[in-house]
């Protein structure tokens, strides 16, 4: 390809003409760089044809090994329904950017008005954004929205103990510019151990963050204690979760969830190498101070009604230093894809999936258990989609050896391998509990 | 050219919610639930649609929705450029979508075109060292303020100030503010440039950085910029690169050279990875050498075939949960391949031409130039919003409106590369005729779209953010 960019639309003569009517020499006399900064063009990168490129990309990812993975620790995969994947492709959809003219985007603003309606349903809180980047910045966000909220004085926030590593740093990072400092609390057989939240939590406590289900699985019984433990201290209570939990565990608002925060992406998205979407919901009180975008309906100039961003003074483009925020750019096509998948289940869909996850994850360990040298799953507890086994041998050599064998499991402590089943690898748990007895 | 968008409407309102049209409720009883009915909800209330309904109904609401592929969208400082249709393909390789917990070994393909595509931004950026995983050009500006912290104390440096241009995006601001620190705005000069003697007068000990986007937000190269990058480097401060007008720059000068420590990438920008109605995007970071041990982890490296995720020594850790917005940067990969240095360069020369063509055409003052890719028209005494709504009664995209703030009226507007004379004219066309429209035909504009003009006030005022709370009114009616 010697022409240039093959996106580039114009002829020769164009080129010319175009460059005439502007009165300048070439291209290059429109650039004022000058010289003393100005580069060759030679970056190294050669240009192939889009025939090559695909050749070339598929046989990267070829190497990517064909496992069945039993891997979720917040991030899970579930079938995605054809239909999202064709029309959430339509150019109209795939191709516009953030609604600046609603007028002309209502199809977009409704999608994402649905999406916030879907949360909203979901989690009994009556107002949601309309996405974040993933669960780690929609926790770390919940933070920093804690310490704007004037009835909570504290500066401190408590989180599990086992809180994923991942979500931990990128919250440290977004509290590092304020007076907020983390603190983790005990865990007591895969739950909160309230008692010692209660020790912890005080007048100086911001924000106390729970998970339901916890990133080991287990589905969390006391989570109104949990609610009351923060709500006595003056502290918020944000409840991780995500979407498809929402279809069976408690409803977050009627447990005293301030914020609910988590993955939404396990509808509508395959794994997708961790790419996210953070689902935030909270109280109406709040309103002024949430992050991110909003869609609102107002009515149009012939009394219908309409959809158009909203609030926007909370946002960076309006306040600058002092927004919400600095999210801009969000994961909206994303949420485009989960709630299509949402829409696509309906309630029955929703609640029959979510009863899978338990009912999946509790053969499976129980499957696992019957092997000599496990015992799944470790927390006395009910779980949901994932749960931890502990193994005689070293978890490592185990997890490696099943690799071997087609499978990816995590570890997560040197004798507990961590399991996750979801309909997309339920057909294969018979084989890897064979696989499981042949490493053992 | 004129333009009627589709609208699908019953009674009040454009198509229906998805809930309007059915919904249902499903209880959960306790006889049939997995789990004791203390740690489950009552019911479950959704949307319940066939899927040839719901078919009709998204492509109906993406038929009420406008897209690079339905025409010109010249939104200033934006970059909404072609989409090329293969790159989804690609991204949709089954093999791609692997979980991000699988060991190094498992996924030697997806390391490896991550670690290419590291290679690729620092070679563009003339930059030393490459993370992908900021998810948006804001997450990356906050990870790069992060770096540039972290340095800082490292070397013992208590700074506190972050000088921005009054003209910077606004994330510039909020992502300084994010990080902690006291944010300094710079005036502009008359010319449309950073003011020297201000920058001078705003630069001290306390500076930790300065955040500049080059060519500037109406498209005006910052031509002191050697002298800008010495005046910040004699503080001891850096100099941050916003990349967000990078598309003026490809294959002609690189932030690297010009003395920026560390930059973000648009890659949904520059690199024509789909804006997908907000979003997803990316925004990779990169820096110089002394830099690098401070980015966030992990990183991708190769050593001898073999590919890793590697923490860097000083990291600060992660702004992301995992390894950032996967798919995009598999777009962006694809589109730089393909383009290739003649590619990357005749895009960027072709935006440039593109946007001198457009505003010759106009009969719009034009009060900065010579710009690049962009350029910021005024209005003059006409209203910019008004003027864009007529705009697209005419069948394109207007400009971005209002901003930057220092131009009276401002319609910021950058065609791209991916447009030809035919469809500048009809540009050009829709900009003049709208400013020879009478003010009636503006208020009363848009009239060709799905909706007519839109009560932004009152859905502020009176916020309705779902649709329980149009349920609500309702009742109360």
């Amino acid at each position: 390809m010697t022409r240039g960019s093959p996106y580039a639309p114009h002829t020769e003569a164009e080129t010319a003409a175009m460059l005439d009517a502007v009165d300048a020499d070439g291209e290059e006399s429109l650039f004022d760089i000058p010289e003393d900064v100005r580069f060759d063009g030679e970056f190294g990168i050669d240009a192939r044809g889009e025939r090559e490129l695909r050749t070339e990309l598929s046989r990267t990812f070829a190497k990517n090994a064909d496992l069945t993975e039993f891997l979720g620790r917040g991030h899970h995969g579930h079938y995605v329904p054809a239909l999202v994947d064709d029309i959430s492709r339509r150019s109209e959809f795939l191709t516009s950017y953030t609604q600046y003219q609603p007028e002309i985007t209502q199809g977009f603003l409704q999608v994402l008005f649905e999406y916030q309606s879907l949360l909203v349903e979901l989690t009994g809180l009556p107002v949601a954004n309309c996405s974040m980047y993933d669960a780690a910045t929609a926790l770390a966000e919940a933070a920093r929205l804690s310490n704007r909220v004037r009835r909570v004085s504290g500066t401190r926030i408590l989180v599990p103990k086992t809180l994923h590593a991942g979500k931990r740093s990128v919250l440290d990072n977004y509290v590092s510019g304020t007076d907020l400092t983390v603190e983790t609390y005990p865990m007591d057989d895969g739950n909160v151990d309230v008692d010692a939240l209660g020790d912890a939590v005080g007048e100086d406590v911001s924000m106390v963050y729970a998970e339901n289900p916890t990133v080991r699985g287990a589905v969390e019984e006391r989570l109104s204690e949990i609610g009351d433990v923060a709500d006595e201290a003056g502290a918020l209570f944000c409840l991780g979760t995500d979407i498809v939990a929402l279809g069976l565990l408690e409803e977050p608002a009627s447990v005293g969830a301030d914020v609910v925060v988590g993955e939404a992406d396990a509808l509508g998205m395959p794994t997708a190498y961790g790419m996210g979407l953070g689902l935030f919901a909270t109280r109406e009180s709040f309103l002024r101070q949430v992050p991110g975008r909003l869609v609102g309906a107002s009515e149009d100039a012939g009394g219908k009604r309409a959809y158009t961003l909203t609030l926007q003074t909370r946002e960076q483009h309006i306040r600058k230093e002092r927004a919400t925020s600095n999210i801009c750019t969000n994961q909206a096509w994303v949420a485009l894809r989960t709630a299509m998948h949402v829409a696509y289940l309906g309630p029955d869909g929703l609640v029959d999936l979510a009863k899978r996850c338990v009912t999946d994850a509790e053969s499976l360990a129980a499957a696992l258990n019957d092997l000599k040298g496990v015992k799944a799953p470790v927390h006395d507890r009910h779980h949901f989609r994932e749960f931890v086994a502990h193994t005689d041998q070293p978890a490592e050599a185990i997890a490696s050896d099943l690799e071997a064998e087609g499978f990816a499991v995590h570890v997560v402590g040197e004798h507990e391998l961590q399991v996750c089943v979801t309909d997309l690898n339920a057909r294969k748990t018979e084989e890897l509990v064979a696989a499981f007895e042949e490493v053992l | 050219m004129n333009y009627d968008q589709a609208r699908y409407s019953r009674d009040d309102q454009y198509e229906p919610l998805l809930a309007e049209k059915n919904a249902a409720r499903v209880e959960i009883d306790e006889d049939d639930s997995p789990l004791p009915a203390e740690l489950t909800r009552d019911s479950v209330e959704l949307p319940d649609l066939s899927e040839p309904e719901l078919a009709r109904h998204y492509t109906r609401l993406s038929q009420m929705n406008w897209s690079v592929e339905s025409g010109p969208y010249p939104l200033g400082s934006c970059t909404m450029k072609y989409n090329p249709s293969f790159t989804e393909d690609v991204a949709a390789d089954p093999n791609a979508a692997v979980h991000p917990d699988r060991s190094a070994g498992s996924v030697q393909g997806s390391l490896e075109l991550l670690c290419d595509l590291q290679d690729y931004l620092a070679r563009i950026g003339g930059m030393d060292a490459v993370t992908l995983q900021p998810p948006a050009g804001a997450a990356g500006e906050f990870a790069g303020i992060l770096v540039a912290k972290a340095y800082h104390e490292a070397n013992g440096n208590d700074r506190h100030e972050v000088v921005v241009p009054a003209s910077a995006h606004g994330t510039n601001f909020a992502s300084a503010a994010m990080a902690g620190y006291d944010v300094v705005e710079l005036p502009s000069d008359e010319d449309g440039r950073v003011d020297v003697d201000a920058l001078d007068a705003a630069l001290s000990e306390d500076t930790a950085a300065l955040m500049l986007t080059n060519p500037n937000t109406v498209g005006l190269f910052e031509r002191d910029i050697v002298d800008i990058a010495e005046m910040v480097h004699d503080v001891g401060g850096l100099l941050y690169y916003d990349g967000a007008n990078l598309n003026a720059l490809l294959g002609r000068a690189r932030p690297g050279d010009m003395g920026f420590d560390i930059m973000h990438y648009n890659v949904h920008k520059t690199f024509a990875t789909p804006h997908g109605g907000g979003g997803p995007g990316a925004g990779p970071v990169g820096v110089v050498e002394e830099l690098a041990p401070y980015l966030p982890s992990p990183r991708v490296r190769e050593t001898g075939g073999n590919y890793e995720l590697f923490d860097p020594e000083e990291s600060i850790g992660k702004v992301h949960g995992y390894q950032g917005n996967w798919f995009v940067l598999v777009k962006a990969y694809a589109y730089i391949a393909r383009l290739g240095d003649t590619g990357l360069a005749d895009a960027s020369a072709k935006a440039v031409l593109n946007a001198n063509y457009l505003a010759s055409q106009i009969d719009y003052e034009v009060p900065y130039e010579p710009f690049h890719h962009e350029f910021a028209a005024t209005a003059g005494d006409r209203d910019a919003a008004d003027v864009a709504k007529r705009m697209l009664d005419y069948g394109v995209h207007p400009p971005t409106t209002k901003w930057p703030e220092f131009v009276p009226e401002a319609m910021l507007t950058e065609p791209t590369e991916i447009e030809n004379r035919d469809s500048l004219d009809d540009l050009a066309h829709a900009f003049n005729a709208a400013m020879a429209d009478s003010d009636e035909e503006l208020e009363n504009a848009p009239s060709k779209t799905t909706a007519r003009r839109i009560d932004q006030v009152t859905a502020a005022r009176e916020p309705r953010l779902s649709w329980r709370a149009l349920d609500s009114d309702e009742s109360e009616e």
